[in-house]
């Protein structure tokens, strides 16, 4: 008897569930122009964009995250249809799994800066001469840097505080982002001294206020060589896109944001 | 404020209350009335998305749909678009991360109905189909629709399987909850603020209207 009512009561279940997953479902449309980026060009990016819709009347989506977070998305099928990374080794892995459409162009070099935020008994230099007697005196509380598993920032800020022998020391107190946007945030909040972040976030509005900043030397660290790829799928407005990345107009805001541009 | 944002959250909370209540009326009075072997491991499997972390059931999601796995190679080139990082990959995740919000509300709403009053009813020749709908289900009112807003309103805060499986899609996987995310990371606290004080609004909103919504079936029932 239970039975009966049972089955009967599931197939009703069934045809409601259907029915709500095809009313729920039918709400996708045709995606417009998806493009993936490292977080670091959060403002940079955002303002080729606009230009660029400006300019040419199309707009594209920007989706930003770590470069190792959008590269992996990508190879699990997200569909995006161009990839700026934060550093060339994410795109190539995409070149080799067959995904893109070429091996792609380097379009920005990066650049770190010691950040304090304000308040911070951190004097910031290019040398790292006060976060290095900070260490010795063991005031720092906590220090933001990039995940360097998966942010190339996080992984230049590594080299740097190796290279100036502060690494070993300064590891227990490191904060790590999962994106170096996050490291900036955690270098801005909470008790933390400082952090080694994007120039380019530096730079940005509503963060240069927050406290002072160093550039750091190219040489201290691999240079940050950002290459972008597009993926196999592209349409033509991504592909624009990418080509106006390119452009001088585009080369002219980047250098505005604090990146390098390659000859 | 993102209302696009806004949106993809109310239409995943919608599309989950719509997909998983018919089915936890049915599972959750089919456990609630059958005793069977295995019993226990059905009920600890139903329970277990509300223990696991949201990253367990991402992790597995994307192993088994993503584009690098067979089955998510069969399932693209059936639907022709993957699961993972589309609309319809979240309503799945969503789905199966609130199943025990729906199932146990509503098993123990069918337990308090008591045996004797099943059968009287069915000594009054009310056959098994209208015994569910005139006795049963208006008793167990309140606890299915406990399991409705409940549901609703974790699927509007679920975030870690919305970032893994979805991947911050606007118009498409970006809801609310990850707007503010995204929002944060581009510092700009303002919008983040707004948007998690709408969250804040409509969790207390609809928090409110449940407690409201039952303490008049109770009223009406005496």
């Amino acid at each position: 008897m239970t039975v009966d009512v049972s089955s009967r009561l599931l197939s009703v279940c069934l045809a409601i569930a259907c029915a709500g997953a095809s009313i729920a479902g039918s709400e996708r449309t045709q995606r417009g122009p998806t493009v993936a980026a490292a977080a670091n060009l959060n403002f940079a990016l955002t303002d080729i964009a606009d230009q660029f819709a400006r300019d040419r009347g199309t707009r594209v989506d920007l989706v930003f995250g770590a470069s190792g977070t959008l590269a992996r998305q990508i190879l699990d099928g997200a569909p995006f249809e161009l990839f700026l990374a934060a550093d060339e080794e994410f795109p190539n892995q995409l070149v080799k799994a067959g995904l893109t459409r070429d091996a792609g162009v380097v379009y920005a070099l990066g650049r770190l800066a010691l950040f304090a935020p304000k308040g911070s008994p951190l004097t910031v230099d290019a040398d790292l001469d006060g976060l290095s007697s900070l260490v010795k005196k063991g005031a720092v509380t906590r220090f933001a840097i990039a995940n360097p598993e998966v942010a190339p920032y996080g992984r230049a800020a590594e080299a740097v505080l190796r290279k100036h022998g502060l690494w070993e020391a300064i590891r227990p107190r490191l904060v790590l982002g999962d994106t170096i946007a996050q490291a900036a945030q955690f270098a801005t909040t909470g008790n933390a001294v400082g952090g080694l972040i994007a120039y380019s976030l530096v730079l940005a509005p509503g963060f240069a206020d927050r406290g002072t900043y160093a550039v750091l030397p190219e040489t201290d660290h691999e240079p940050l060589r950002q290459r972008m790829v597009l993926v196999t799928q592209a349409r033509p407005a991504v592909v624009q896109f990418y080509e106006y990345v390119q452009s001088d107009a585009a080369r002219a805001i980047l250098r505005k944001h604090g990146y390098g541009v390659p000859e | 404020m993102d209302w696009t944002a806004l949106a993809v959250s109310l239409w995943l909370g919608g599309g989950t209350v719509a997909i998983l209540l018919p089915f936890g009326i049915w599972f959750g009075r089919f456990l609630a009335l059958r005793d069977f072997r295995g019993k226990l491991i059905v009920e600890a499997l139903v329970t277990a998305p509300l223990v696991l972390p949201p990253t367990v059931l991402g992790f597995y999601l994307l192993v088994t749909f993503g584009t690098r796995s067979p089955v998510g190679q069969a399932f693209q080139s059936i639907f022709g678009q993957p699961l993972p990082f589309t609309f319809t990959g979240l309503l799945v995740a969503s789905a199966i991360a609130n199943i025990p919000f729906v199932v146990q509300p509503i098993q123990r709403g069918f337990e308090t109905i008591p045996a004797t009053l099943r059968d009287a009813a069915a000594c009054c020749g009310l056959t098994p189909w209208r015994r569910f709908l005139r006795i049963e289900l208006p008793l167990a009112w309140p606890s299915v629709l406990t399991a409705a807003v409940l549901t609703f309103a974790h699927t509007l805060g679920e975030f870690g399987v919305v970032l893994m499986v979805g991947g911050n899609l606007p118009g498409e996987t970006r809801t609310l909850s990850v707007a503010i995310y995204d929002r944060m990371q581009a510092f700009d606290d303002r919008s983040a603020g707004t948007m998690a004080t709408v969250l804040l609004l409509i969790a207390l909103a609809t928090l409110m209207v449940t407690t409201l919504l039952s303490r008049r079936v109770h009223v009406g029932q005496r």
